[in-house]
């Protein structure tokens, strides 16, 4: 809180869990704890692209939700310009709500079928009281502008847009309060390959035009590679490795981030690459392994790695790894 | 713009209706029943209060269209004036039952400790048949017109409480109600604008099938002797004082309980024709 004046920050998560308890407990069965996200830290930069990258179920969904307050955490620290948020009630929340903004997954639920598209993309303003009546119409119909949607379509229901205007649609409600930070949960994972150019590139025109921090998770690593300029890796619930994109694609430290590069399909088919897939599931959640969480699938895994839990450092010049043999 | 937005809406939902015939079958039988019920003094050719013994139980006739009853009572008009009883009971009960269950439901589906409490007291409402608890219900106070409904409301609001806080638990976890709590909307927008209007289309279906099953209650409560008075005519107790006499008089059974028939049909299709109605999804597709 101290360093606030002298600190680009715009977001620092530190220590972030995230647990749920499953039911139970009734008929003999013990409660059980899933590990969603536990522990995790990183910080974001104004203007900055962070991609989170990992399998299903890794908990980058949740950490997302975390963040945004969406979700409770169930310990740790987010702080957005420097104001710890991470235990702020609902009404207190409120007012960090305009800053920090969300793009959904599936541009079909996401949206209320309801609403008018115009509405839609009007209601952050007035949630905000942001503007009057007629102005926030012209807000919005700049709006549908900007993210490429004709004004015409203000009229239209969600369901008389195709996949990729809807996703613009939410695009376009996540700009409306102004937000500087928007949480974009694996926005383009829905959508044709075409469609997701265009809208990774009209991300990227967005960013560039009003400022915009965005925290990028996906799957996909062709997409994080292209958007993002530093990429978290995750896996159970940690945060595994940390690096500059480049440095992270050209040189992944990690024996996970290796093995998710390599599972990458290579574009020439001529091309044969030296591949070290990964075998067997993602343990669950519930009882994560001991130690190092990955050492169940690691080619390179020791006795040490079975007990000890590696911790997330700094091995180069701003690459963090939590690995015991890297 | 909102001129020409509006206009090519409201033809689709004419079209919509002309080529959904149970709707449009749906709406002829309410509206003639409405305008039965409406109109029922101009309608009715004497008296349906008026006791005249010597002509009891005669056949359907010129004078008598659909007969008359053990007392001589014209079946035409007694039927003709049941109608409004039948009618505002259901609207009655519909409307009350679905306002008080829609609210409990509402809560329920959002306040866990409320939802506990209040469901167990919704199945221990379920368990007892609706018309032994309306039966005891009427036990307990004079028989009238509101008591009637309130009598139907009670075994009714367990339904719909059910169905909204089922919808309601289901759109909680639907992304464009996260998306609604991350642009900051306030709790009762959130309620009125993105959970209200996308349980409304269930709810009218709902509301529909309880229309008519509370117009049966009331007949099963007056044939049984315990609703409506009978010094006000409804075609529960036109039938009931008419079923001693069903072997040499069918007609006074039959015309109040094809009436009932009619009616009970009516509300259905029309509930089925408003489920499709108001899912914007199916306005154009129909």
């Amino acid at each position: 809180m101290a360093a606030q004046a002298a600190n680009s920050k715009l977001l620092e998560v530190s220590g972030l869990t995230r647990h749920f308890h499953l039911g139970g407990g009734f008929l003999g069965r013990k409660a059980e704890t899933v590990y969603a996200v536990d522990g995790i830290s990183f910080d974001l930069g104004e203007g900055e692209t962070l991609g989170l990258v990992g399998e299903s179920g890794c908990g980058k969904s949740t950490a997302g939700k975390t963040i945004l307050r969406l979700l409770t955490p169930t310990s740790g620290t987010i702080k957005l310009r420097g104001r710890d948020i991470s235990a702020l009630a609902k009404a207190e929340l409120r007012p960090f709500r305009r800053d920090m903004q969300v793009i959904f997954q599936d541009p079909y639920s996401s949206l209320n079928p309801q609403m008018t598209a115009g509405d839609i993309v009007a209601e952050p303003m007035l949630n905000f009281a942001i503007a009057g009546a007629s102005d926030r119409r012209r807000r919005a119909a700049e709006l549908f502008q900007r993210v490429g949607l004709r004004q015409e379509a203000m009229a239209k229901y969600p369901h008389e847009f195709s996949g990729g205007q809807r996703q613009r649609l939410g695009i376009a409600r996540a700009l409306a309060s102004g937000p500087s930070l928007i949480v974009c949960d694996e926005p383009v994972s829905a959508l044709d390959v075409s469609v997701q150019a265009q809208i990774i590139n009209l991300l990227i025109d967005l960013q560039r035009q009003m400022g915009l921090s965005y925290l990028f998770i996906a799957h996909d690593l062709a997409v994080v590679q292209h958007i993002s300029q530093r990429v978290a890796v995750m896996y159970l619930g940690k945060i595994v490795e940390i690096a500059q994109t480049d440095a992270l694609f050209a040189e992944p430290l990690h024996p996970y981030t290796e093995a998710l590069l390599a599972s990458v399909p290579a574009p020439d088919p001529r091309v044969k690459k030296s591949r070290k897939l990964l075998t067997g599931d993602v343990p669950s959640p519930i009882r994560p392994p001991p130690g190092c969480r990955f050492h169940t699938r690691c080619p390179y895994a020791e006795a040490r790695c079975k007990v000890e839990e590696p911790v997330l450092e700094a091995k180069r010049d701003g690459h963090l790894v939590a690995c015991h043999l890297r | 713009m909102p001129v020409q937005a509006a206009r090519p809406r409201r033809s689709a939902l004419w079209t919509a209706i002309r080529r959904h015939p149970t709707i449009t079958l749906g709406m002829a039988i309410m509206t003639l029943l409405v305008a039965i019920a409406v109109f029922a003094p101009y309608l009715w050719t004497v008296d349906p209060m008026k006791i005249n013994p010597i002509f009891r139980l005669r056949p359907p006739s010129q004078r008598n269209w659909f007969g008359t009853d053990h007392l001589g009572r014209d079946l035409y008009s007694r039927v003709i004036y049941g109608s409004r009883v039948s009618l505002q009971v259901g609207v009655a009960v519909a409307l009350v039952a679905t306002t008080i269950g829609a609210l409990i439901g509402l809560v329920a589906g959002f306040v866990r400790w409320v939802d506990a409490i209040v469901m167990r007291i919704m199945d221990g409402l379920m368990a007892v048949p609706g018309i032994l608890l309306a039966i005891a219900l009427m036990a307990l106070t004079r028989a009238s017109f509101q008591t009637v409904v309130i009598a139907i409301v009670i075994p009714e609001v367990p339904r719909i409480v059910r169905l909204v806080r089922s919808v309601v638990l289901s759109l909680r976890e639907q992304p464009f109600v996260e998306a609604a709590e991350a642009i900051g909307t306030r709790f009762h927008r959130l309620l009125l604008r993105h959970i209200l209007p996308n349980a409304v289309a269930p709810l009218i279906v709902q509301a529909t099938f309880i229309c008519a099953s509370a117009m049966i209650l009331e007949a099963i409560l007056s044939f049984l002797g315990a609703g409506t008075p009978p010094s006000i005519p409804s075609w529960g107790n036109i039938m009931a004082e008419g079923r001693q006499f069903v072997s040499v008089a069918f007609w006074i059974l039959g015309f109040p309980g094809l009436f009932l028939t009619l009616t009970v049909l009516a509300v259905n299709l029309l509930g089925d024709g408003f489920r499709d109605m108001l899912d914007p999804r199916m306005r154009r597709r129909l």
